[in-house]
């Protein structure tokens, strides 16, 4: 692991709200995207002189379109149900990372140009008594610091009494940003190459076309079966749209051959396809609609082509968010798949089916040398759902690792289910100049894991998407873990799984 | 951002990645890992090779799994797994080795 140049915070027995620490993150800023990326998503190059009265156009415009946003600036009453809940406040002491104080940043701006409480006392010098603020350099260079320190997880949102979503906020303030050339390099970047390329990684054609050839070489060396990665496929029943990581790191990659394992054994037509190679969309990071709507546009694009049935999902936090709850609104209607299954579908909908209908032969007991945990991602926790019935995204995922595993133990449950913690590297944050924010971040899921695993024996943890897997891989290491202890929940599947035809330990001649 | 190697200067990022994968010279890998406190020896370089040929191919470096094989295959079973690639580059193969042979750092959710 590489030398950590910030204080890593000691993991304790509990969860320890912290003594309140000013400006302890105020250094916080990720790299700015150069000019011609801005200009590629439609955004200014840089910071025009007037940006002042820009970016309250662009409030003003954001205000028109979403009550939402309104509706979070004026119904704050500071009753203060928020100031402990969020992992970043929790994890750096900073004050400005209470979700209040976040949103505070905003909303202070908000109220000296939109209200008449602001634009009186501004006139007369001093906002301060109403909450507000002028819109001044520091306040942006604030901006810019405090929301890239927001992975948009909205756990804070589960706590509010009056249901504010911090999200939300945080995507307005960085749309206002973007719209007057301030863009934050990772999320920008990456946006480029799904348009450019196809996905966040920039993965060209024959590379992908070379990399799944190779899997499937991996998997019948391993089993002696003949399972296939199709790619581009023509007239195939399934489209399966997954995060790119899934083709290229660990442990990403063995959750993408088990989803291989069960279409196969399920016996049915699927393939991916090299346009809508990407099931990320960063663009709901950035707030941007139009950009959320360009990159969702090739999955619409793709179905068409390739002539598909269903659309499922691979394991993605966020982008099961922008699928199940924005898809059909950016680029629908859907009406050309088939009605008889949900739009889109996410992959664990499948496979527990495929299981609830005992079509996979499954050997709970090659999991064994696991204890497994389950870390709900945010956005599958808190703004989607999984099958037909309420809290599905929750039991779903569980129900699968307990189809696979014979041993589960569920983390302490103030940081499960909706109240889960984010993994610390959500929203745009996954890159390496925001490493002590992450690192910090992930105290309380930290806290929880190193819980179960002193009291229970827990060996791994397992999770559903893919920012989740490589933030924790990453992190873990910093707390004294092992980088290897997170897994994809399709790797157990896969683990588990004897195909038929499989070659099996007695034939087995080495 | 420029790195100097031998009294030549070579344009980087932000991050310390080569700015045009087509200036690189051995010795930017040198003058990067000395930076690092890390002494390259005959495996990184066997490493750095492999990856700046998997990049002359598909336009991309390799995915761990890939990197992982080609290591196997290259330098033994044992030495086929991410473990070892970290033992070699503590700041993960894909960053820091793509960086010390000029390949553009692999973005996404990796």
């Amino acid at each position: 692991m590489a030398k950590a140049n910030f204080e890593v915070p000691e993991l304790k027995d509990f969860i320890e709200i912290p003594v309140v620490t000013p400006d302890t993150m105020s250094h916080s800023k990720p790299y700015m995207a150069k000019p011609e990326f801005q200009i590629e998503l439609g955004f200014p190059g840089e910071l025009p002189e007037d940006w002042k009265d820009q970016a309250l156009d662009a409030m003003g415009d954001l205000l028109g379109k979403y009550r939402s946003l309104q509706v979070y600036l004026d119904s704050c009453v500071k009753c203060g149900a928020c100031t402990d809940k969020c992992h970043y406040y929790i994890g750096t002491k900073d004050p400005k990372n209470m979700p209040v104080a976040r949103q505070d940043l905003l909303r202070k701006v908000y109220r000296r140009y939109f209200t008449f409480a602001g634009k009186f006392f501004g006139k007369l010098g001093i906002p301060e008594v109403v909450g507000a603020a002028d819109f001044t350099k520091d306040v942006l260079d604030d901006w810019y610091s405090y929301f890239h320190q927001c992975s948009q997880c909205r756990r804070c949102s589960v706590f509010c009494p009056y249901g504010i979503d911090t999200a939300e906020i945080s995507m307005a303030a960085r749309e206002i940003m973007d719209r007057i050339g301030i863009g934050q390099k990772y999320c920008n970047e990456i946006l480029g190459k799904v348009y450019k390329i196809g996905n966040n990684l920039g993965l060209p054609e024959r590379a992908l076309a070379d990399t799944l050839e190779g899997l499937e070489e991996d998997i019948e060396d391993e089993t002696g079966v003949k399972v296939r990665l199709p790619l581009d496929e023509k007239g195939a029943d399934i489209l399966l749209v997954t995060p790119s990581a899934d083709f290229f790191a660990e442990p990403h990659v063995d959750g993408l051959m088990g989803y291989a394992k069960v279409f196969h054994e399920a016996g049915a037509s699927w393939t991916l396809s090299s346009k809508a190679s990407e099931a990320g969309n960063f663009g709901m990071f950035i707030g941007s609609y139009e950009n959320m709507r360009r990159a969702s546009m090739r999955i619409r694009e793709a179905a068409l082509e390739l002539g598909v049935k269903r659309i499922i999902f691979g394991e993605c936090g966020h982008a099961w968010r922008v699928a199940y709850s924005f898809l059909n609104t950016l680029v629908g209607p859907f009406d050309f798949l088939d009605p008889k299954y949900p739009v889109p579908q996410h992959i664990l909908e499948y496979t527990w089916n495929e299981m609830k209908k005992g079509t996979l032969n499954i050997d709970k007991s090659l999991n064994d040398d696991m204890v497994l945990t389950f870390h709900d991602s945010c956005n599958v926790a808190r703004a989607s759902r999984m099958g037909d019935k309420p809290g599905g995204q929750f039991e779903i995922p569980r129900n699968v690792i307990k189809a696979v595993c014979n041993n589960f133990v569920d983390m302490d449950p103030s940081t499960t289910r909706e109240k889960t913690f984010c993994c610390g590297g959500g929203g745009g944050l996954l890159t390496d100049d925001l490493m002590e924010i992450r690192v910090k971040g992930a105290l309380p899921r930290m806290t929880a894991l190193h819980n179960v695993i002193k009291d229970n024996g827990v060996t791994h943890m397992a999770a559903i998407c893919a920012i989740c897997k490589s933030q924790f891989t990453k992190v873990l290491p910093y707390y004294g873990m092992g980088m290897d202890q997170i897994v994809s929940v399709h790797q157990l599947v896969s683990s588990a799984m004897i195909l038929t035809g499989q070659n099996t330990d007695d034939d087995e001649d080495e | 951002m420029a790195l100097v190697v031998d009294g030549k200067e070579f344009e980087t990022d932000e991050e310390g990645y080569l700015a045009n994968i087509n200036d690189w010279v051995e010795g930017v890998a040198t003058a990067m890992s000395a930076e690092d406190e890390l002494e390259l020896t005959d495996e990184h370089w066997d490493i750095i090779r492999f990856l700046r040929e998997y990049y002359e191919e598909y336009q991309i470096a390799p995915a761990v799994r890939i990197l992982t094989k080609a290591v196997a295959k290259r330098m033994g079973k044992e030495k086929g797994n991410s473990k070892y690639l970290y033992s070699l580059f503590p700041y993960g193969p894909g960053k820091q080795a793509c960086r010390y042979a000029g390949l553009p750092k692999p973005t996404g959710c990796v």
